[in-house]
């Protein structure tokens, strides 16, 4: 039997396997690096950093609901200052592979933060997230019409240059996700991250109020994992030579691979990490040897298998 | 306070259940922890998986430790006071000895202690009292008074084991209907307390509330005052940013983690009126 090939791409850019933390799951890793060195993951794709400081919402930020959670955390981060200086070092020196993902409230933000990242060096891709729901209003959503992801997407490549592989980050909560898609495919994206998490909310029966102090929130967890399998399945059969970037709820190496199976070229982990702090490297070891059960030697025949005809 | 690395000395174990006993509305459960115990210092706290492999409860359970004994019978082990009131704490409850559960520690900071010999008070509330009786017998260790006060709305609500009472140099009881102790809302027994007992640095564990209001006591008579707070947490490590309290800060206001920055904080930092909060944002 031959040894398993782990190994994954997105744009140009090679994984040594395709298990990645998920934006605003893993803060910027030091957290993380007590229970397992980050060098061992896919890649760690940084919380969400906008050009400025940012406080964030009022508590309560967090709500749990059945096999899931509701989290309104607003963004909080140190600036993109701050974060270039102390924690893409620190992470360089981890060797940990890198994706920056930034978030902006105006298009130009976007732009700005693209313009930082143009000459670094050790990052692997920029994940642009145009669909954080704890925003003021929808508007911000730009991942909700095609016109406003498009601009945000042109706005980084015109300020990111070179090669760096640029990953959309989509909202599932829109009617067509991959017309979406496709409009920030023909933008010029290298890859997609799929799902963000799904806006919802929690009235407290006790107080007869909402539950979180920005009153909705960002669902996530096993409870949005359906969600997930059908958006990936979806806009994989319409663009599959656009790799991309599976998440929602993956709780195992099952989950996982359910999500390649689909057509994910890569998993990231999220709020299994709040339950278990080495969820990352258990569901690496189980998908690695799902693939190996299933007699798939190359982890790349296993994605979007389940689009193959009988 | 602010740890140099971050969850250094955490880690991840199966603990078994070695004891679980009910004390009025309380369990005190022991778990073997091998040399997590070793690390672990009044003020800390460990995270508990709930509800079993297949459970929708997904996120881990915070909970204070009450005493950690390095070389016990059993080797190294942690014990909790735990109540029953949400599906997650039920569970644990429910776990009979010989049990293992998925538990990481020791996470958090711990209380600091005076250099000097001081006079110090604790003040509990409810449950909240558990992480202060290891704290009163490593001060008592290091010379200083300790003073103990501990409230809650009603008499069996207050946790006060007879073992821990060796420490202390006196034990105050508060309820707010009256049936132990004197009759009120424990923060409204503090002062006149602190004059009696000439109390220096103050050191409170419990809701949100009664931090606050002590906190306002604290400045009035400008004491330390340490307090290990209370907010929602979803990961207890550092990585979900649910579970902040907003700090003075050079810019207005600063969001911290109380997994991290806490449990235990200076109590004047923290900025605890919420419409103060609320307008800042």
């Amino acid at each position: 039997m031959s040894a398993l090939d782990f190994s994954t791409k997105i744009g140009s850019k090679r994984f040594s396997n395709p298990i990645f933390t998920a934006s605003g799951c893993a803060s910027s890793g030091q957290e993380l690096s007590q229970f397992f060195p980050l060098s061992s993951l896919g890649a760690v794709v940084t919380k969400s950093i906008m050009t400025k400081p940012r406080t964030g919402r009022a508590t309560p930020r967090m709500a749990e609901t059945p096999s899931g959670m509701l989290n309104s955390i607003g963004l909080q981060g140190p600036g993109i200052d701050t974060f270039l200086e102390k924690d893409i070092p620190w992470l360089i020196e981890q060797q940990a592979k890198i994706i920056i993902s930034i978030a902006g409230e105006t298009v130009d933000e976007y732009g700005v933060l693209a313009r930082r990242l143009r000459a670094l060096s050790g990052i692997s891709a920029v994940e642009v997230n145009i669909s954080c729901p704890n925003v003021e209003n929808r508007g911000q959503v730009f991942a909700c019409h095609p016109d406003t992801a498009v601009a945000v997407i042109e706005s980084v490549r015109r300020n990111i240059g070179g090669e760096l592989p640029i990953i959309a980050k989509l909202s599932p909560d829109v009617t067509d996700i991959v017309e979406i898609a496709g409009a920030v495919i023909n933008a010029g994206v290298d890859g997609l991250a799929l799902i963000n998490t799904l806006l919802g909310m929690v009235i407290d029966t006790n107080s007869m109020r909402p539950k979180l102090a920005g009153k909705t929130g960002g669902l996530s967890g096993p409870a949005i994992r359906p969600v997930a399998v059908r958006a990936i399945y979806q806009v994989h059969q319409a663009f599959p030579n656009t790799p991309i970037v599976g998440m929602g709820g993956v709780a195992s190496g099952q989950d996982a691979f359910e999500l390649i199976l689909a057509g994910a070229s890569a998993v990231s982990v999220g709020t299994a990490t709040f339950g278990n702090p080495n969820a990352a490297m258990q569901i690496k070891e189980e998908l690695s040897q799902l693939l190996t059960k299933n007699g798939l030697n190359d982890f790349r025949d296993a994605i979007g298998f389940a689009h193959r005809g009988i | 306070m602010i740890p140099l690395k971050i969850n250094k000395n955490a880690t991840q174990i199966n603990a078994e259940v070695i004891s679980n006993k009910k004390v009025g509305p309380y369990h005190h459960m022991v778990f073997a922890v091998a040399d997590m115990a070793a690390h672990s210092r009044p003020g800390n706290f460990v995270a508990i998986s709930v509800g079993g492999s297949q459970s929708a409860l997904i996120l881990r359970r915070a909970f204070a430790i009450y005493r950690a004994i390095d070389k016990g019978p059993m080797g190294g082990s942690i014990e909790l006071v735990v109540a029953p009131h949400g599906e997650g704490s039920k569970w644990l409850c429910a776990r009979n000895i010989g049990e293992f559960v998925d538990l990481i520690g020791p996470l958090g900071t711990a209380f600091g202690i005076p250099t000097t010999n001081a006079n110090t008070m604790l003040i509990g509330g409810g449950y909240g009292s558990a992480p202060l009786f290891a704290l009163a017998e490593l001060l008592k260790n290091r010379g200083c008074r300790v003073d103990m006060v501990l409230g809650a709305s009603t008499a069996n609500k207050i946790y006060a084991p007879l073992e821990g009472k060796r420490s202390v140099s006196s034990l105050t009881l508060t309820t707010d209907d009256g049936t132990a102790g004197i009759h009120g809302q424990i923060s409204e027994a503090i002062p006149r307390l602190i004059r009696e007992f000439g109390t220096e640095v103050i050191y409170s564990c419990g809701p949100m509330g009664m931090l606050s209001a002590i906190a306002k006591i604290a400045d009035e008579f400008d004491l330390a005052h340490q307090c290990a707070v209370e907010e929602a947490m979803a990961c207890g490590i550092g990585v979900c940013m649910t579970c902040v309290v907003p700090i003075k800060h050079e810019d207005g206001i600063k969001m911290v983690r109380t997994c991290i920055d806490g449990p235990v904080m200076d109590g004047s930092e923290i900025i605890w009126d919420r419409k103060t909060v609320l307008d800042a944002l």
